[in-house]
């Protein structure tokens, strides 16, 4: 068995936060910049210009990227000979989220009581842990500081089988169009297929790790990522809603065997601004 | 892209008339910070006939909540919100003489008639861009509501702060006519 102490957890909890929300991933600043090369609208090319003109400043100012540094989801991949010490691995998260949006002057989003007094917890706490377990003996910590803005444009629905393809591309390429400007685009949008409401949706938030870009392996669901892309990109919003022929960066979809009656179908957007960032322990 | 244009707040009833969907502004001068809770507030306020803590007579308000400063900064990073949540109070802030708002996203149709109505134009500010926006930010004061932390209302002096008209006094709307420009019909 190897030990791993839960404050090593809570620090690299903490760093990851504090750095990914002052810089962009690679891919995620390559698929920017590919994208103002394509541009053609001079309103979306001038927000294009600001974005990435954003990240450039984010970095050396060390300001964050954007003003909402987002609720934290934390997902933990923990090999199963992994022993952890020193405390409970939840609380040691929660530390981590609590340090790092503290020390890295990060903006404290998070309200307790949702639908009452709405009181801010002050330090983004509680996270929204999710483990799985899996084979080895390492930690895998990933995190994503997810925008509101984005975030409240997902929406889960179960077609009819009968619905099949085209009803799954017809709902996500409407959710995109119906969220225009909201989710700050260009956006990448998760789409989670199969399972149950609530693992499609996790599918749907997952699909969102992968690379900017990188096709699903399997081909035939790459080709309805294309097909839903190229629809997606004929919808005119564009950059920030200015009108343009790229409003989305990429479509990442994930699927799951379902029930015999069940098509569950769910999308997540994320902003341009797509703040992740992994470490293993 | 059409050079930016600069213009100075509060905005005269001369420069409203001439602007339209899809100009670029630097703007220079004072503006209002609120969000959510502060909007309940203010509008809760203007109806039990209580003093604001601005002055809401030709006033622009963003809507923004920033991350904390650092120290020896002003501000932390401070990008707009989704204007949307903000649309039951608007057309009352607009009845009161708010002349701008300052956001993303687009407005509910009574927001939009309300501009018309009342001569008021809607800006956008580009969503998720907070530290180059932070950059046009002089100056940051909270002037009311401490308490709520990012949501707390500030006056903020700014200096060329980049946006784009997305309705105008006329009924012109960028968001629309930049996606009928750009959509290709199945």
């Amino acid at each position: 068995m190897r030990q791993i102490d839960v404050g090593d957890v809570a620090e690299t909890v903490a760093h990851l936060f504090e750095h990914s929300c002052h810089y962009l991933p690679e891919d995620v600043l390559l698929a920017l910049q590919h994208a103002r090369g394509r541009e053609k609208s001079p309103a979306a090319c001038d927000a294009l210009d600001k974005i990435l003109g954003n990240i450039v400043i984010a970095g050396k100012e060390q300001i964050p990227l954007c003003q909402d540094t987002g609720f934290s989801i934390v997902w933990l991949e923990l090999g199963q000979e992994v022993h952890l010490t020193g405390g409970d691995l939840y609380t040691a998260v929660n530390q981590g989220v609590h340090q790092g949006y503290i020390e890295g002057y990060l903006r404290k989003s998070v309200v307790s009581s949702p639908f009452s007094s709405r009181v801010n917890t002050k330090d983004n706490t509680p996270a929204d842990i999710w483990v799985d377990i899996v084979p080895g003996d390492k930690l895998k910590i990933i995190v994503m500081p997810k925008g509101g803005g984005a975030e409240n444009m997902s929406r889960l629905t179960v077609l009819s089988p009968a619905q099949g393809r085209r009803g799954i591309i017809g709902f996500v390429v409407d959710r995109v169009d119906e969220s225009g400007a909201n989710p700050c685009p260009p956006v990448i949008v998760g789409v989670g297929i199969g399972g149950t409401t609530e693992k499609t949706m996790m599918l749907a938030k997952k699909a969102l790790l992968r690379k900017v870009g990188e096709p699903n392996p399997d081909a035939e669901v790459a080709g309805m990522e294309k097909e839903i892309l190229e629809q997606i990109n004929r919808l005119g919003i564009g950059a920030m809603g200015y009108g343009g022929s790229i409003t989305a960066l990429a479509v990442h979809v994930e699927t799951f065997p379902c029930h015999i009656a069940s098509l569950p179908v769910a999308v997540n957007l994320q902003c341009w601004c797509h703040r992740r960032e992994e470490a293993i322990l | 892209m059409a050079q930016a244009r600069k213009v100075e707040l509060p905005l005269s009833d001369r420069i409203l008339r001439e602007l339209r969907a899809g100009d670029n502004l630097l703007l220079t001068g004072t503006m209002c910070a609120a969000r959510d809770v502060a909007h309940k507030r203010i509008v809760e306020a203007l109806q039990q006939g209580k003093s604001l803590p601005f002055d809401i007579k030709g006033a622009a308000i963003y809507y923004m909540g920033p991350s904390p400063a650092r120290p020896g900064r002003l501000i932390g990073s401070a990008g707009p919100t989704t204007s949307a949540r903000m649309d039951t109070y608007t057309p009352c802030l607009i009845a009161a003489g708010l002349k701008a708002m300052i956001g993303k996203g687009p407005r509910a149709k009574e927001v939009k008639d309300a501009l018309v109505q009342h001569g008021a134009v809607y800006l956008g500010a580009v969503g998720g861009a907070g530290a180059l926006l932070s950059q046009s930010i002089k100056k940051s004061v909270v002037v009311a509501y401490d308490e709520l932390g990012p949501e707390a209302i500030r006056l903020l002096e700014v200096e060329d702060f980049p946006v784009t008209v997305i309705n105008d006094i006329y009924g012109g709307d960028l968001y629309e006519e930049g996606k009928a420009r750009y959509r290709i019909k199945p």
